[in-house]
């Protein structure tokens, strides 16, 4: 692989080198084996979870990653729960007012959101609210709070308010697209014949509505919901670096733009995991909330 | 003529001449792809040529004249005197081009496997399709950002900025042939037991020629459907990788990479720098969305989303 894409040794030291230099680093990381031995070392080394070692930062792979890490997944993390919240409720009422003025609007906000890319929404709320109105900054993620290993930003008054315009530029399109679904779902559940039945048992319009007609919503939900959790660490990318959110996409960027591999294949090899871990998760929150599906797997 | 004719007075243009937001995004966006296809001839300026360039001409506002020189552009003009117009002009025509290119190969790979997996079935189809489903749990972006960042690996440095343009339509059409794939097999499986493909059978076609001649025509709709949505995505992939500092290089800016430029410029005040590339970006995105969503309501194909 290396053979192929570049001498890392190029990057790695400076115009001031000399042979001997070039050959001692060549030595030590391991670059003269053979290619097949290269790649054994690197398969028994991550095993044993060491990535190896940067070949612009000159430190372990996994401590950078593990440095980087929480940045990213507060991210993701507050961005999901905006996305959700948002999107189920939005997706609710327009269900519910099916033919208003409110619903046409929002449903043609929500065409053109999909229709903007990230970046430029990142740009936008910049320019909005850091730029012109000046309430919240730009970039960055504020002080920080370290808890063991963990850095957390959720716990000082500059940290939370640098998460709001990157979280809701990272789950605006997850947000329309749970938005979109919840309400599909909600008027094809409307019209089925429980629905019908409860109404005619009087129910009121509120239970009705979120005691059966949401909770029947739910499995599609959660499948779309969970991939898409996944997406939200892998877009994470394209708003850490509107924002120079210090976390691994805005890493995994640098690492691409120097021909860093060592991060790079470290990289990809998390978000990988990311995605298996989240679908194995999803699998099983739909057994906890469907019964239907406990029943089968008893049976 | 007759075909024309013949195309007036068909279903679907009549379809279209009742849609207003349907004429309107075809209309943005055929004005779009003829500025950029002229672009050498309306453009007032190069800008790309060092030599047409005047320094003093340098952040000149929109609308307005220059204070030192006098000189007058529409757009206004960036840090090295450039006219922002005819950037943008130029800058729309490697999105576009960049655009429909990686369409045209995702679809013609994507076309072809599908089409491959639907008549041989077993162990190939298997395979292909299981790739698919690989490629498809992981967004677009990150495989062409990875197709992208191994490509720059191979190639020299001094070759980097050549190439770039095309290693950018690689990178995106293999993210992009997923969805071209899994339609053109499902299409292609139901075609497969009518009666007009047993006919063909019968009078001895080779399994290529019914494939290309007659199963193709008729999934042509969806294939089309789908390459438009898929320009739509492709325009924002590029716009995006771009703007990451991972695609158009500087010499040869699309509508990406002027955004990353102008970017640097929206603290400073000069928010025109900005403001027209994301325009331009926004309206083109947005009229072939909108086109492909009407495309894919009126011609609707049974499609899997």
């Amino acid at each position: 692989m290396f053979r192929f894409v570049g001498d890392p040794i190029e990057n790695m030291l400076g115009q001031e080198r000399t042979d001997a230099d070039i050959d001692r680093l060549r030595e030590q990381l391991g670059l003269n084996d053979p290619f097949i031995m290269q790649y054994w070392n690197f398969l028994s080394d991550a095993l044993r979870g060491d990535m190896g070692i940067s070949f612009r930062q000159g430190r372990p792979v996994v401590e950078i990653l593990v440095e980087r890490l929480p940045a990213t997944l507060e991210l993701a993390f507050v961005s999901a729960i905006i996305a959700i919240v948002v999107g189920v409720i939005l997706g609710v009422y327009t269900a519910i007012r099916s033919k208003g003025f409110v619903t046409n609007l929002i449903l043609t906000l929500s065409l053109i959101g999909v229709s903007l890319p990230t970046f430029l929404i990142g740009i936008l709320l910049i320019y909005l609210f850091a730029v012109e109105l000046n309430w919240l900054p730009s970039f960055g993620r504020g002080d920080v709070v370290q808890i063991g290993w963990w850095s957390t930003g959720l716990l000082t008054s500059s940290g939370l308010k640098a998460i709001i315009l990157p979280a809701i530029t990272l789950g605006l399109y997850q947000m329309t697209l749970i938005m979109r679904l919840v309400r599909s779902e909600m008027l094809e559940v409307m019209s089925a014949d429980y629905i019908r039945f409860a109404r005619a048992r009087g129910l009121p319009e509120r239970t009705i509505n979120f005691r059966h007609a949401l909770k029947n919503t739910l499995v599609p939900v959660i499948t779309i919901t969970g991939l898409q959790l996944g997406s939200i660490i892998a877009f994470a990318i394209i708003t850490e670096t509107v924002f120079q959110w210090p976390g691994v996409g805005l890493l995994f960027i640098d690492s691409v733009q120097f021909v860093d591999i060592p991060v790079m294949a470290s990289y990809l090899m998390f978000i990988s995991v990311m995605f298996v871990l989240i679908n194995l998760i999803v699998d099983i929150v739909y057994v906890l909330i469907d019964p239907r599906l406990r029943i089968q797997g008893a049976a | 003529m007759e075909r024309f004719r013949s195309f007036l007075a068909s279903d679907f243009f009549y379809a279209f001449k009742r849609a207003p937001v349907a004429i309107v995004s075809f209309c943005i966006a055929a004005f779009m792809i003829l500025t950029a296809i002229l672009a050498p001839l309306i453009a007032p300026t190069n800008p790309f040529d060092p030599s047409t360039l005047n320094l003093m001409n340098g952040f000149t506002a929109p609308f307005s004249k220059n204070d030192f020189t006098g000189d007058h552009f529409l757009l206004g003009t960036d840090d090295q005197g450039r006219d922002v117009f005819s950037t943008i002009l130029y800058g729309l025509r490697i999105s576009l081009f960049v655009g429909f290119s990686a369409v045209l190969f995702a679809m013609v790979l994507g076309v072809s496997l599908g089409l491959l997996a639907a008549m041989t079935g077993g162990r190939t189809d298997a395979i292909i399709m299981r790739i698919a489903d690989v490629q498809l749990s992981f967004p677009a972006i990150l495989i062409a950002m990875l197709v992208f960042g191994i490509a720059k690996g191979i190639t020299p440095p001094e070759l980097r900025n050549e190439v770039a343009v095309w290693v950018l339509i690689i990178s995106i059409g293999l993210a992009d042939w997923v969805q071209f794939a899994r339609v053109v097999r499902g299409a292609a499986m139901v075609e497969r037991q009518k009666e007009y493909v047993e006919a063909a059978m019968l009078i001895g076609r080779g399994r290529v020629a019914i494939a290309l001649k007659h199963i193709l025509p008729n999934i042509l709709a969806s294939v089309l459907v789908i390459a438009t949505i898929s320009l739509a995505l492709a325009i924002i992939t590029e716009a995006t990788l771009s703007f990451l500092g991972v695609g158009a290089p500087p010499t040869q800016p699309s509508l990406g990479t002027l955004i990353r430029i102008g970017q640097g410029f929206l603290f400073s005040g000069e928010w025109w720098i900005l403001l027209f590339p994301a325009l331009t970006l926004l309206m083109l995105a947005l009229s072939v969305n909108l086109l492909g969503d009407w495309l894919r309501n009126t011609l609707n194909p049974k499609m899997e989303k």
